[in-house]
């Protein structure tokens, strides 16, 4: 009997409403009434915009050409890009060296390329080398003045070059203050406390603009007569005092995730201080703070651009500069459009990789 | 006499100027004691946790300390290890007296180990590397060495096979054998344990306390916090009640369960033991 | 007994020097001196690179003869400035350029927060909708703005679109009264008149009073389970009838300065010069697009069982949204949000890019160039801008300490 009421139910599809495109569209698109007088309008403003745009940029566009001329005015005038796009890249570098940049480039990417994917191997090495060599390698590669390289003045340099230059510089070199000043505000001791809050706070609270400005115009006031620094020397000194006042904030974070019991834990072994910290606490603490690194190292990406007031030439500025040659008049959009569209990619790139990393770090823990 | 002299007489209990011959006998007293507390008193701002404390140690006695939360035990032995500094009182390790000299501090952390109830291994280092750091870095041994004494413990507390593994791939039994494994590999002269089953799921603390009674029986000066009162009875030497930062009774453990003189001691006898 | 420290003392005997050396070494072992050795030697040497610095300064600006102290404050500027909150031309001083400086910088700063906040918080919903188009569409809004250079965007702003605009002749006009031009955005200004402020003062009074009802409502509302019948429409009666009384009553008149084309330019009524424009798009879009991304985080985390524990108790979704995620969200917004806040202040300094008269502007580009002096000149500047994010911090520690008090 009991068996007989038994009847094992076989699954069923479901009703052709819940499922299929027109589920979906009902469930994230035509949402009621107001819904979907929203979507239609949306998608009107899509069908007036997109497709004239589209016509612009590339249908219409002229690709290449000599001077603005070139371009007929119905569609964007690309030539004004692939025309300068060895400047845009190197700046005013010899185009005979133009090797040397390429094997800057080539070597970030394949460092980052070896740190980003998870299976490589000597991880440990490939980032010490990135951190401490690669610097001094790239130094030498484009200023040259050795091993028999030709000597590229860094007045010379400029462009996405310069921008990365920058970027890669003052993260780099704000990394081991940053640490420092980081453990300082969490020292035991008031006066390393209170001097390392004062420097941290001082330079979250200005803009990176007047930190520019002081260290073109006051920084060679500081140093005695003889000293003297070139701009882009200026610039990175200037970069690097500010950054590490935000490095030193993401560090702190990381320090702060570390239980109480860790410090206990290598005291009680015998373990001193540094050994504690450098063993211990700073390659945890590391790993935790790297998606934060990632973001400020993508706000420090951007805000390169500020060096074009202090008279580096960087990808915008260059650009900028170029916008005025009276041979390529009328192409702000296109130029600003390319600029924005590189900074865009990186940044992007970038920010996409510290959430995935994030994500692991929610998920590892 | 000498400063030594003075200083020797500063960490003996008896303290009494004797003639000669008798400094032999404050010596050995002294190796016998191992650890020396006298008149220890300690506040957290206006809280006074430890209200005179005198406690004597001697080489491979085991003690348990047992009381209420809150009754300061913790901070007595975090005390010893100067994880908590003190306010009042001295306390001599090894003859070694715990001041504000960090050569003091340093030669105690090598001679004391502790386990704690979170285990506090590090977690971005694997089994053998967290048992051999504080050799290589403190002890100052090769590797090679310290791996091979690592790999002895590691068999001893019975997890040879997890030593490539990480904190987080072991159970939390394992993990405190690790953590154990881990302070015995800088040969100390005492482990000091800290609830070191509180921590755990009840099927995993019968493996620690099993590595806990060998260790005990192998002849290692212990002092345990804890409310294991099954491993207090089989190990203890001396079981010592605390409450309100104060030792109100101590005593071996048959005399201490079976009949134990303060009212507070039965009472908290009564809780722990009938639930 | 293995005592080191014995050890050493008994060591002594052999002269002064070593019994120096080991009073010192054991200052530095003892663990609550070596803290203040430490220091000490910090302090001595910050204060010693703080004193070759000022040394070298001052040097530096004697062979260069440039003049130091806060005389030249009160030097006449002789430069112009494009827009002026307080009343300047040419024979003010340069301590007025550095006001001028700080009111345009709030200026711009608060408008942009006002905009950057509206902006922000709309995106920051429509990225939740549960419209896949709208979610899509304001995603995009924000990964596109956020990760582009904020002086790029100014320049964009400025020398693409707006530079594109038309001459003042061939204005996009809106009737005679809004006028949009390559030299700006023009508008009426209302001018006070006698009687105008009656009626003004009528206007708060109204809104007070509005205020207060609507408490008393609420109240009585919570209190008895009913409110005063009709209390919406009495609060609109309220507020429309209180002003357009006195307006009748005190005969007062409002008039418009209307903006005119006078020559090549408008003259007359208001206007946002494009500089100001430029800065205040750019600076709009790019914070509402960090701000969007913090309103995101904010109502995600509060808890999917809050919403469903809502629900369950018969809450319907508005009231929900109102009583119940969106307090408990703004707890999470709040800190990240006036650190935006203070981003956009600190970011307004680009302005100095596109010529906007901001303070980096007239104060350290023009003042410093003219004055040369720029230790003086710089240090003033970065004072503002600290002072300005001290305080708000400040406010924000007092804000963080009550809410956390608030949830023990």
């Amino acid at each position: 009997m009991i068996e007989q009421e038994l009847k094992m139910i076989p699954a069923r599809e479901p009703p052709k409403m819940a499922v299929g495109t027109i589920a979906w569209l009902r469930g994230n698109l035509f949402t009621g009434p107001l819904g979907t007088a929203a979507i239609l309008l949306i998608i009107y403003g899509l069908i007036l915009t997109v497709p004239p745009l589209v016509q612009w940029l590339f249908l219409d566009a002229t690709w290449f050409g000599a001077s603005s001329e070139a371009c007929d005015r119905e569609g964007a005038c690309w030539a004004f890009i692939t025309a300068r796009l060895d400047q845009f890249i190197y700046g005013f570098y010899p185009s005979e060296e133009y090797w040397r940049p390429n094997l800057f480039f080539a070597q970030l990417a394949v460092l980052v390329g070896w740190l980003s994917i998870k299976s490589t191997p000597w991880k440990k090495w490939v980032l010490g080398y990135s951190l401490v060599i690669m610097p001094v390698v790239s130094w030498f590669l484009l200023y040259g003045d050795i091993f028999g390289l030709a000597k590229v003045d860094t007045h010379q340099w400029g462009g996405l070059m310069l921008t990365l230059l920058l970027a890669l510089c003052g993260m780099i070199a704000s990394l081991p203050f940053g640490v420092l000043l980081a453990l300082g505000r969490r020292s035991d001791m008031p006066v390393i406390r209170s001097l390392c809050t004062a420097y941290i706070e001082l330079w979250r609270g200005v803009p990176l603009i007047t930190v520019l400005f002081m260290a073109s115009v006051m920084l060679p006031l500081f140093m005695p007569v003889e000293v003297s620094f070139d701009k882009l020397l200026r610039a990175m000194i200037g970069i690097i005092m500010f950054q590490s006042a935000y490095m030193a904030e993401v560090v702190r974070g990381g320090l702060q995730a570390i239980p109480k019991g860790q410090f206990e834990a290598f005291d009680s072994l015998g373990l001193s201080y540094w050994q504690g910290m450098i063993m211990i606490v700073l390659p945890q603490a590391m790993r935790l703070v790297i998606p934060g690194v990632v973001n400020t190292f993508i706000a420090l990406f951007k805000d390169t651009s500020l060096v074009l007031v202090i008279g580096l030439f960087d990808l915008l500025a260059i650009i900028q500069a170029g916008l005025n040659d009276p041979k390529w008049l009328g192409n702000s959009i296109e130029g600003y459009l390319f600029a924005g569209f590189v900074f865009w990619i990186f940044c992007f790139g970038m920010s996409k990789y510290s959430q995935r990393l994030e994500q692991q770090l929610h998920q590892g823990h | 006499m000498s400063e030594a002299e003075l200083q020797q007489k500063a960490t003996t209990a008896d303290s009494a100027a004797k003639p000669t011959v008798s400094i032999e006998r404050e010596l050995t007293q002294a190796q016998a004691n191992l650890i020396e507390i006298n008149g220890l008193n300690k506040w957290y701002g206006q809280f006074h946790v430890l209200r005179d404390i005198d406690l004597n140690v001697r080489k491979g006695e085991k003690i348990v300390i047992c009381g209420p939360s809150g009754s300061g035990k913790s901070t007595l032995i975090r005390c010893i290890n100067c994880l908590e500094e003190h306010q009042q009182g001295s306390i001599v390790v090894d003859g070694t007296r715990l001041t504000n000299d960090l050569k003091n501090i340093e030669t105690i952390r090598r001679e004391v180990g502790m386990v704690f109830q979170q285990f506090n291994l590090f977690p971005h280092l694997t089994i053998l590397e967290n048992c051999t750091l504080a050799p290589i870095w403190v002890r100052k041994q090769s590797r090679k060495d310290a791996e091979k004494l690592a790999m002895e413990y590691l068999e001893r507390v019975r997890i040879p096979d997890q030593a490539l593994k990480y904190p987080g791939q072991l159970s939390g039994g394992q993990q405190q054998r690790v953590a154990i494994a881990r302070s015995l590999c800088m040969n100390p002269e005492v482990m000091l344990f800290d609830e070191p089953t509180s921590a755990l799921d009840p099927e995993m603390i019968k493996e620690v306390l099993d590595v806990m009674i060998e260790l005990a029986q192998e002849g290692m000066t212990m002092i345990c916090v804890t409310h294991e009162m099954g491993f207090a009875r089989t190990v203890a030497d001396r079981v010592i009640f605390m409450d309100e930062g104060q030792i109100i009774e101590q005593a071996p453990p048959e005399e201490f369960f079976n009949n134990p003189r303060s009212e507070r001691t039965q009472k908290f006898l009564g809780q722990v033991l009938n639930h | 007994m293995s005592d080191p420290e014995g050890a050493s003392i008994n060591n002594t005997s052999s002269g002064p020097v070593n019994r120096l050396l080991n009073s010192i070494l054991l200052l530095w072992r003892d663990a609550s001196i070596r803290p203040l050795i430490m220091q000490a030697v910090v302090v001595l040497l910050v204060v010693a690179m703080g004193a070759w610095v000022i040394n070298n300064t001052m040097n530096n600006l004697e062979t260069r003869g440039i003049s130091t102290g806060f005389d030249f404050l009160s030097q006449e500027a002789g430069f112009g400035i494009l827009q002026s909150l307080v009343e300047y031309d040419e024979s003010h001083s340069y301590g007025r350029t550095f006001t001028v400086g700080i009111l345009n910088t709030l200026l711009v700063s608060v408008l942009g927060i006002f905009f950057a906040t509206v902006l922000g918080f709309l995106m920051g919903v429509a990225r939740l909708s549960p419209n896949w188009l709208l979610a899509r569409l304001s995603s995009v809004f924000i990964e596109t703005f956020r990760n582009i250079p904020l002086l790029l965007q100014i320049f964009f702003w400025y020398f693409a679109v707006l530079a594109a605009l038309p001459h003042p002749r061939q204005s996009y006009a809106l009737g005679d009264a809004l006028f949009l031009n390559l030299r700006g955005f023009f508008f009426p200004k209302p001018v006070m008149e006698q009687g105008l402020s009656a009626v003004f003062i009528s206007c708060l009074v109204a809104v007070g009073l509005a205020l207060f009802l609507r408490y008393k409502h609420r109240k009585q509302r919570v209190e008895t389970g009913k409110g005063i019948s009709g209390a919406p429409y009495l609060m609109a009666a309220l507020i429309v009838g209180i002003p357009a009384i006195t307006w009748w009553l005190s005969g007062a008149t409002m008039t418009f300065d209307m903006p005119e084309l006078k020559g090549f330019n408008f003259r007359g009524g208001l206007s946002i010069i494009p500089e100001l424009g430029a800065l205040l798009l750019a600076l709009t879009i790019y914070t509402a697009a960090f701000i969007a991304e913090v309103v995101r985080a904010g109502i995600e985390s509060v808890q999917k069982g809050q919403k469903e524990a809502a629900a369950s108790l018969g809450l319907k979704p508005g009231k929900t949204l109102s009583l119940v995620v969106i307090p408990q969200a703004m707890k999470v917004i709040v800190p990240p949000l006036t650190n935006q806040y203070l981003n956009l202040a600190k970011n307004s300094s680009l302005a100095t890019a596109i010529g906007y008269p901001d303070l980096v502007n007239v104060f350290a580009g023009t003042t410093l160039n003219q004055t040369g002096q720029a230790v003086e000149v710089i240090a003033m500047t970065m004072a503002v801008y600290l002072t300005i994010s001290l305080s708000v911090s400040l406010l924000m520690n007092i804000y963080n300490k009550r809410v956390a008090l608030i949830e023990r």
